[in-house]
Formats: structure tokens, C-alpha cells, sequence
């Protein structure tokens, strides 16, 4: 598919030395949904700093919708939207006028039937006179993301858009998102809840030390570092695996009164396999009283990725 | 190319940004120019001689006018850039598509603006203490708008290199207010001995005070092209370092 936006040997140094982002090849591809994930300090809020023109890139070069960002910025940055991690609103200004003005500011003429729509989407039409200080944070969250709606994006970056949003508001930013991408916007999103980005999130890239050191489609990357996990709780202790069911990935635990499975790929081969070290259980004669499994969640995988790494 | 309508849109903000502290606005240059009326008009100026064939009363008004614009343009455009940054609502301009041309004709057009409309304020409360006719008023408006433009600009980079309130202050305080007073506000330097007359002319606010009440009077200490080309040199060298600012991103961009 074609690319939305082409990063390469994207590079940061801070004033001070600090590496943020580390020579990094990222490709966005045109309708998707990417999510960024990495630790605090991982680079994340620079690299969309970097595109958005906050942030002056010490390197590389930077590609969006096929114009160079660094000479062809006004026509690309006319279709970038960005919701930015801090909440940094104008507290003075009544909600539907900041979200007027990020329209006009963008340079698209004033159009109070989109701007409608877009507050009614994010639950703010009935606070469009209020004074953004007088809004909740998750209120005042919802505002940002209409100001970064309201000159109608291609390509969106939404920078932890749920961080101190509860669990309801949670769910109506996913529907919001769910929306978006029914729109053929692609969005580049970075969060800390790692369940999000298993629900939402076409391909993942996980960022430390301003290094990527993993991109792909979500399946893919669970399907390749899942695992299938499986307690089974037996009757009688046991101490040496015997050798009928020794070709299977297992330990014993608990002092032998549990068996751990640890395999499989993600993709359920690791339950069959499950299914199959039950039957050599019965076969065998050793008796069990209970099985639990459990699949790895993204976020097993990515701190296991993490952890890898870090070494 | 000119993004006029991002353009428009920072104008009407910087100017409802003015209007929304319009009570303020107002009744602040209402309340000096009454004071200074007072002070110097009624008490003082009572013993004063006509200055250039001039009334004291009407001779103050330019001065008066320069006060109170250079200081409210200077602080208002260095707020209207220093608290984006500080509360980091800037990132809006900076990931819009807008350049330093839309920025600086959206906030110099909005402190022109702002500029005539407290001129207006204070020669109407003017009038209520002394009587006065202005020699050149289309002038007189350019060159409040000139003069406008110019220190919007300077408190626009007095905005970007602060980088904290105290900071923000201190230039107006410690340069722009003492100059402003030395720079014949209240007095024609013809007035001042020898060798400060002279002294005084390295006061470049002696030129825009100057400048003003020629456009009132139509006489004035220093020749108005010599004014009026030290405006114009102080509005392009503003312009340089503020285009210099926006390529180089600095204090804005980390
Ligand atoms: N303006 C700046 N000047 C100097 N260093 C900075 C600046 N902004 C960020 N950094 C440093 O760059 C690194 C990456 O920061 P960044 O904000 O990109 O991380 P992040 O991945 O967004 O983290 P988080 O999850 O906490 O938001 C951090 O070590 C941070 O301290
Ligand atoms: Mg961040």
C-alpha cells in the first residue's frame, strides 16, 4: 500500500546530548492505524515533535503524503492533525470558538456545520460556550482532539489520548478513533495501556532509546512472539517428569503439585498442543485436577521485548 | 504565497485577546492620561511657556500618546508569544501550515489596531483638558501604526527570548520606560543645557516622540524624515531578527 508518511535516519539530539531518537526508519502506510509503544522517555513524543515541526530533527529526512517535510512542509502540515500529549488548551476561550480558530488557522474557511458534527462526535456540543478552564481533563482532552479534527486530517498523531480518561470515555475515544478510520484517516497513536493498542491498532512499533526495535502488523507480532502459558494442577506430587509426556515444553512447579506448559506461537498452535499433553497425561496414567491456560497478551510480548533489549 | 486565511484567523485572536480585557484596556490609558493631565497639564503646565508656539498642555499629548502606546503595544505583543510558550499552547502555530509571514501580519495588523483604537481613547479624554488640532492626521496615523508595528515586533522578540516572567519585564522596565521619559515626553530638548541636548539625541525614542508631534504640530525637535527613517530601520531590523527566529526555530522549536 501506498505510504502516507516515509521517516529515515530520523535522528534527534537534544541541546545537551541526549539522543532521543536514534536513526529511525519508520513507515506509515495509508489508512492504518500504527501505535507507538515504548517506556517513558522512549523518544515517542519527540518523533511526532519531529513531524509536526516542534522539534528540529538533528538528521534523516522525513516524507509525508510524498512531500519533503523539511522544504514542502505548509502543504503536508495542512493535512497533519495533532493532539498533543500535554493538555496545553487557551483556558480562556470558550470551546467552539479554540476549535473554530484551529480550523481558520489551518486556512480552510469557516464551515459551523462540520464544526458541529465534530463537537457532537466528542460529546461537547453542549459545552460549546463554556470557558475551556471551566471542562474536566478529560473534557479538555476531547477539545484537543476536536481542535486537531477541525481542518479535517489525512493523517493524525494522537499522543496518549487516553491518559486520565476513564474507563466509559475510554471506550467512546476507541468508537472515535473506530470512526476515524471509517474515514480513511490514518492514525499514529502512542499509549501506555498496551490493551489499546491490541484492540485498535493495525501494526505496532515498539520504541526504546530512541531505537525502533520492532514494527509489524499486530497479528504478525503476536502470532511470532505469543505464547500459550498452562497450569495443570495434579493430583498427586510429582518430582521428575516422566519420560511419556518429556517431549513437551513443560516444568514442574509448586513443589510437584503443578505442571507449567510454556509454547506454542500465538496463533492457538500452543492450546492443541495443550489438548495433545492432557491426553498424554491420561495415557500415561497421572492424574490432574484442573488446567488453566492463558494466551500472552501485546503486552507480555512487549515487555518481553523490553526485557530482551535491554540487555 | 500568503496563507490569508491563517492570517485573518491569528488577527481575530490577537485582537479578542485585547477585547476580552477591553474593560482594562480601556480604563487604563483613560486613567493615565487623566493623571498626567493633571500632574503635568493643569499643575505644572499652568507655568510652563507655550513651546514652539504650542500650549504645554497640547505639547504633552504626543509625548503622552508615544508613552502609553509603546509601552502597552510592547508588553501585549511579548505576553501574546511568551504565554503560548509558556503554557504550550503554541504547538498549534507551530504545526500549522503557517510561516513567519502570516504570523508577524496577524500580530503586527492586531497591534496596529489595538495601537489606534487606545490613541482614540486617549485624545478623546485629552480633549476634556485641553483643546488641540492635529496638523497631519492621516500622518499622524501612519505613523502611530508604523510606530505600532515596529514595537510589536520588539515585544514579539522580547516574548520568544524570555524565558521567564521576570525576564519579560525587565526590558520595559529598565530600558524602555526610562527612555521613554528622557525622551522628551514632557519637555522639548531645546529646554535641556548643553552638553544633554545633545546626549539626549542618542535616545532613539527622542525620534518617534518627535516624529509624532510634527505630525500634530507640524514642527518638532528633529527633521520627521530623520525621525521616520529611524522608525522604519527599527521596524526592518525587527523583522530580520524575528525571520531569523522563525528559520532557525530558535527558543520555539526544541
Ligand atoms: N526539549 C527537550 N530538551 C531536552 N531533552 C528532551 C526534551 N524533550 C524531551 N527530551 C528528552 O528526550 C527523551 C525522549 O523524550 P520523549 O518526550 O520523546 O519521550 P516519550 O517516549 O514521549 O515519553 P513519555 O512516554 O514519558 O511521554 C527523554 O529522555 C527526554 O528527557
Ligand atoms: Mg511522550
Amino acid at each position: 500500500m501506498e505510504p502516507i508518511l516515509e521517516l529515515s535516519g530520523l535522528t534527534k539530539v537534544y541541546p545537551g546530548g541526549l539522543k532521543a531518537l536514534d536513526d529511525v526508519d519508520l513507515t506509515i502506510r495509508k489508512g492504518e492505524i500504527f501505535a507507538l509503544l515504548g517506556p517513558n522517555g522512549a523518544g515517542k513524543t519527540t518523533l511526532i515533535g519531529a513531524v509536526c515541526g516542534l522539534v528540529r530533527p538533528s538528521g534523516g529526512t522525513m516524507r509525508a503524503f510524498g512531500h519533503d517535510l523539511a522544504c514542502d512542509w505548509r502543504r503536508a502540515r495542512a493535512r497533519i492533525g495533532l493532539v498533543p500529549q500535554e493538555l496545553s488548551t487557551d483556558m480562556f476561550e470558550p470551546v467552539k470558538r479554540a476549535v473554530s480558530y484551529s480550523r481558520g488557522l489551518f486556512g480552510l474557511p469557516p464551515d459551523p456545520a462540520r464544526i458541529e458534527e465534530i463537537l457532537r462526535s466528542l460529546s461537547l456540543w453542549d459545552k460549546r460556550d463554556e470557558r475551556i478552564m471551566a471542562l474536566s481533563g478529560g473534557m479538555k482532552r476531547r477539545v484537543l482532539i476536536a481542535k486537531a479534527l477541525a481542518h479535517e486530517p489525512d493523517l493524525l498523531f494522537l499522543d496518549e489520548p487516553t491518559a486520565g480518561v476513564d474507563v466509559e470515555l475510554r471506550k467512546g475515544m476507541w468508537a472515535i478513533i473506530d470512526q476515524m478510520r471509517a474515514r480513511g484517516v490514518t492514525i499514529i497513536l502512542t499509549t501506555h495501556y498496551i490493551e489499546e493498542a491490541e484492540e485498535m491498532a493495525d501494526r505496532v512499533g515498539v520504541i526504546r532509546n530512541g531505537q525502533i526495535i520492532a514494527v509489524d502488523e499486530k497479528e504478525a507480532l503476536m502470532a511470532k512472539l505469543g505464547r500459550t502459558e498452562a497450569h495443570i494442577a495434579l493430583a498427586l506430587p510429582m518430582q521428575t517428569l516422566p519420560p511419556a509426556i518429556a517431549q513437551f515444553p513443560i516444568g514442574i512447579e509448586q513443589g510437584g503439585m503443578s505442571l507449567c506448559y510454556r509454547g506454542g506461537d500465538g496463533t492457538g498452535r500452543g492450546k492443541a498442543e495443550v489438548a495433545d499433553l492432557t491426553k498424554a497425561l491420561t495415557h500415561a496414567g497421572i492424574d490432574y485436577v484442573g488446567i488453566e491456560t492463558r494466551e500472552s497478551s501485546l503486552e507480555d510480548i512487549f515487555v518481553s521485548l523490553l526485557g530482551e533489549n535491554a540487555q | 504565497m500568503i496563507a490569508w486565511r491563517s492570517t485573518w484567523s491569528i488577527y481575530k485572536r490577537e485582537l479578542s485577546r485585547f477585547l476580552r480585557t477591553a474593560f482594562q484596556s480601556v480604563l487604563a490609558p483613560v486613567l493615565t492620561t487623566t493623571l498626567y493631565f493633571i500632574v503635568f497639564g493643569a499643575a505644572i503646565g499652568g507655568r510652563m511657556p507655550d513651546l514652539g508656539g504650542v500650549d504645554y498642555g497640547a505639547f504633552i499629548i504626543p509625548g503622552l500618546l508615544m508613552l502609553t502606546l509603546l509601552g502597552e503595544t510592547t508588553s501585549n505583543s511579548s505576553f501574546g508569544i511568551y504565554m503560548p510558550r509558556f503554557t504550550g499552547t503554541i504547538y498549534e502555530l507551530l504545526s500549522a501550515p503557517v510561516g513567519v509571514a502570516e504570523t508577524l501580519i496577524g500580530f503586527v495588523g492586531a497591534a496596529m489596531t489595538k495601537s489606534l483604537i487606545l490613541a482614540a481613547i486617549i485624545l478623546a479624554t485629552a480633549r476634556f483638558f485641553v483643546d488641540y488640532s492635529i496638523a497631519h492626521p492621516l500622518f499622524a496615523v501612519l505613523y502611530i501604526m508604523l510606530v505600532a508595528a515596529a514595537f510589536s515586533l520588539f515585544g514579539f522578540i522580547l516574548g520568544v527570548w524570555a524565558d521567564n516572567f521576570e525576564k519579560l519585564g525587565i526590558i520595559p522596565m529598565l530600558f524602555l520606560t526610562p527612555l521613554t521619559f528622557l525622551g522628551g515626553t514632557f519637555y522639548s530638548i531645546d529646554m535641556l543645557p548643553s552638553p544633554w541636548d545633545t546626549i539626549a539625541l542618542a535616545n532613539p525614542i527622542v525620534y518617534l516622540v518627535s516624529g509624532l508631534r510634527w505630525t500634530f504640530y507640524g514642527s518638532s525637535d528633529v527633521n520627521i524624515w530623520i525621525s521616520f527613517g529611524i522608525t522604519l530601520t527599527f521596524l526592518a531590523a525587527c523583522i530580520a531578527v524575528i525571520t531569523y527566529i522563525f528559520k532557525t526555530g530558535w527558543r520555539l522549536r526544541a
